[in-house]
């Protein structure tokens, strides 16, 4: 007597890798334009690092994302060509670290402190204010809360180190201590303009 | 097979240091780790991130030990116990076993109330995010996880929080399906794509609670060696599409046999239940494949059971295809083939042959006529890819050279030409689709008087053939192969053959005996006895002392 000897297909995969890992697979694949110098700027920063190209992840990382505001599945390649890694090498470094965006934000990002000091200064009320002022959306799943129009976006943070002038806040690179909301109107107004 | 780690074999001029393992002094090798350490005296260290043939990351935290050094004195010189033996310094917590190389005066301790405690607390950090899902996991009966649990962990778990959701069921390969909630992060995956097949495409995302083995956006586990991973894999994760849900892996019966895939002869086990096979793994030899294999060679095994097979002894009569028992067909074929002169007869025999097969065909070919019937084989050209493939993807080519049955192929257009000449009348073709593999015309087979066919599946050459003479798979037969670096291994039968088809080489030993009169041969190991008796390649050896790894012969005779 044979055995029935028929080999049943394994049922299908539900789930292509793109939908099941989403964060990277979004997001431009062209690479952008360079300003000019940015190249060179990179192959700068690469020579901080003669024992290993790999540690210039991070500062190339930084650099894509001041440049160009968040990084995109291009610029992980890129970065990832540049340092002759494969690109999953950055994507761990780029999934890991919070302060990396895979998406674009607000043209002006504005960081309010929520730890201890500025929490009982009212930062909690702070940055309701700000994003009513900016009419944010509701905060993504990493708390960024972005304008429609992408010309604000608002974030709590934790501690930078001003605790002794809370609430304090941080629009782009400037530091803002004792942020009320009359002077949080000021402050927009200003940045706006 | 060349690793890029060998931790548990260290070169052989490694210096010897004295270690003292659960109180016991000894000699080991120099920086051999502990894990090694204590796999050289029977004791086992449990481990899921360390592989030996991988880099050492120490992540898991599974073989957490206890671990001391020679106490020194004022002068830094050990201070020396009444055992003349150092006094040891314990480090009072635990230590990896996996990262901690061995030195002069070391101290281990691998089972203490300690290490017990920690092995609990790792695996029940381990288990907290854990499907628990065992019942309708392919992993279960062979799955690290499991086994660690029953024999480190503890019954009850005190988590009471949600589990963390991650992706399931992710198709990230041709032949992988990943479970992410019952990845352990150990990255042997991520480190054996890495360091072994170089093909990066693996990695840890979203680090932290949510740490999720990812394939990269875009990109596949497609590579030749993407099963191996499924194999190294300690728990569920990883699951080979091929297999998974076919068969519980208790039920398999695992036989000791080599790959047929190609010339390299990977050392594999059969998993077979009943009289079917399921699957295809690598076995350890480190002088062939180490740990690894090929998923074309893994997963090269399914015509065994496929519509194709052949299972019946048939002769043509007219249109009509008869089923002819075997007592019936072997003295017919004789009858005809003894109508032709040995010029008239070719024999176009495989680089699939065993060598006992081999030999008992060159006695078929002396029945017929000797050299006189042209002989060749058809090669098969691969493409070697540096790691095990080889560029020969017949798995004896040397062995049926040895015997004088290959011309290299170079014989197969003159076999073609006298056909269509009319020269050669008759042809016995031996596992082998003379139409699809040799690029003959149909037209050629036509014009034959008698064709006559060994082989497993139907194919445009047995669509032709007057005499259909059904064979045996690899996992059907013993016998043994000569790979390409002249090694001789074995095969070992899995299952039994198929049907009514026979074995290879009593098919040719009942045709030599119809042809020229029996010789005595009533067993494998009698046809290997009486191979290696005219053969000087294989003097003084036997089919049971080939062992389970093969045997390396010597160069000259290897070499044909």
């Amino acid at each position: 007597m044979s055995a029935p000897n028929t080999v049943v297909p394994p049922p299908a995969p539900e789930i292509s890798a793109a939908a099941a890992f989403p964060e990277g697979a979004q997001g431009h694949h062209e690479l952008p334009a360079f300003p000019s110098g940015f190249d060179a700027q990179a192959d700068e920063l690469v020579t901080h690092y003669p024992v290993s190209k790999r540690s210039a992840s991070l500062p190339l990382l930084h650099l894509w994302q001041e440049t160009f505001g968040y990084i995109s599945p291009a610029g992980i390649e890129w970065i990832a060509g540049k340092l002759e890694l494969q690109p999953i090498n950055i994507l761990e470094l780029v999934t890991f670290y919070p302060m990396f965006r895979e998406h674009p934000i607000g043209r002006i990002q504005i960081k309010v402190c929520r730890t201890l000091s500025c929490a009982l200064a009212g930062s909690y009320a702070l940055c309701d204010h700000f994003q009513k002022k900016c009419g944010t959306a509701e905060p993504d799943a990493h708390g960024i809360a972005t304008s429609p129009d992408k010309k604000y976006s608002v974030e709590f943070v934790e501690c930078i180190a001003s605790c002794g002038t809370a609430p304090v806040i941080m629009i782009d690179d400037d530091f803002h201590e004792n942020v009320t909301t009359a002077r949080a109107d000021e402050l927009l107004a200003k940045y706006t303009a | 097979m060349k690793n890029p780690f060998n931790h548990d074999t260290p070169p052989a001029d490694t210096p010897l240091v004295n270690v003292q393992v659960d109180g016991v002094w000894r000699q080991f090798p120099k920086g051999l780790n502990a894990v090694e350490v204590a796999r050289r005296v029977g004791k086992f260290i449990p481990h899921y991130c360390y592989h030996p043939k991988l880099s050492i990351v120490g992540n898991c935290r599974m073989c957490l030990i206890e671990i001391g050094s020679p106490k020194m004195d004022a002068e830094r010189k050990p201070v020396m116990g009444p055992d003349n033996h150092p006094e040891i310094n314990w480090i009072p917590r635990p230590q990896i076993g996996c990262a901690t190389q061995i030195s002069e005066g070391m101290a281990l301790r691998t089972e203490s109330p300690l290490v017990d405690e920690c092995r609990k607390g790792v695996m029940e950090f381990l288990l907290i995010n854990h499907p628990l899902d065992c019942p309708i996991c392919d992993q279960a009966g062979e799955c690290k996880l499991q086994e660690y649990s029953v024999q480190y962990g503890t019954a009850g778990s005190r988590f009471v929080e949600e589990k963390v959701k991650k992706p399931k069921r992710v198709d990230i390969g041709a032949n992988i399906v990943l479970d992410d909630e019952r990845c352990i992060m150990c990255s042997r995956c991520i480190r054996f794509s890495k360091e072994t097949v170089d093909d990066d495409v693996l990695g840890f995302t979203q680090r932290g609670s949510h740490t999720t083995l990812a394939v990269h956006p875009g990109k596949r586990l497609d590579n030749n060696y993407s099963l191996n991973t499924v194999d190294i894999c300690p728990v569920g994760a990883l699951t080979s599409k091929d297999f998974r849900f076919q068969m519980r892996v208790w039920f398999l019966k695992e036989t000791k046999s080599v790959c047929t895939g190609c010339a390299t002869g990977c050392n594999t086990l059969v998993g077979s239940r009943e009289q079917t096979v399921y699957r295809l793994t690598p076995r350890e030899n480190e002088a062939v494949n180490s740990l690894w294999m090929c998923d074309q060679g893994r997963l090269g095994f399914h015509y065994i059971h496929g519509p194709d097979r052949l299972k019946q002894p048939l002769v043509r009569l007219g249109q009509e295809r008869v089923l002819t028992p075997w007592a019936e067909i072997i003295p017919q074929l004789a009858a005809r083939l003894r109508e032709f002169q040995p010029g008239q007869i070719a024999i176009i025999a495989s680089g699939r042959l065993t060598n006992e097969e081999a030999y008992l065909l060159r006695e078929v070919r002396q029945a017929l006529g000797g050299e006189a019937v042209l002989t060749d084989l058809v090669p098969r050209a691969g493409e070697a890819d540096g790691i095990l493939r080889s560029a020969d993807l017949n798995p004896n080519s040397h062995g049926v050279a040895l015997f004088g049955l290959s011309r290299q192929g170079k014989a197969l257009e003159e076999i073609r030409q006298g056909i269509e000449a009319g020269r050669i009348q008759a042809l016995l073709v031996l596992h082998e689709d003379l139409v699809k593999n040799a690029g003959w015309p149909e037209a050629t087979l036509e014009k034959l008087k008698l064709l006559a066919t060994q082989t497993l599946l139907k194919s445009a050459t047995t669509e032709r053939a007057d005499f259909i003479l059904p064979g045996a798979s690899f996992a059907e037969k013993r016998g043994s192969l000569i790979n390409d670096a002249g090694r001789l291994q074995r095969l070992n039968q899995a299952i039994s053959v198929q049907g009514m088809a026979m074995d290879d080489w009593q098919i040719l030993l009942q045709l030599k005996a119809a042809l020229g009169g029996g010789n005595g041969l009533h067993t494998i190991e009698e046809v290997f006895k009486a191979m290696a008796e005219a053969t000087p390649a294989f003097a003084g050896l036997s089919l049971s002392r080939i062992g389970d790894l093969g045997i390396e012969l010597k160069p000259a005779t290897a070499s044909v």
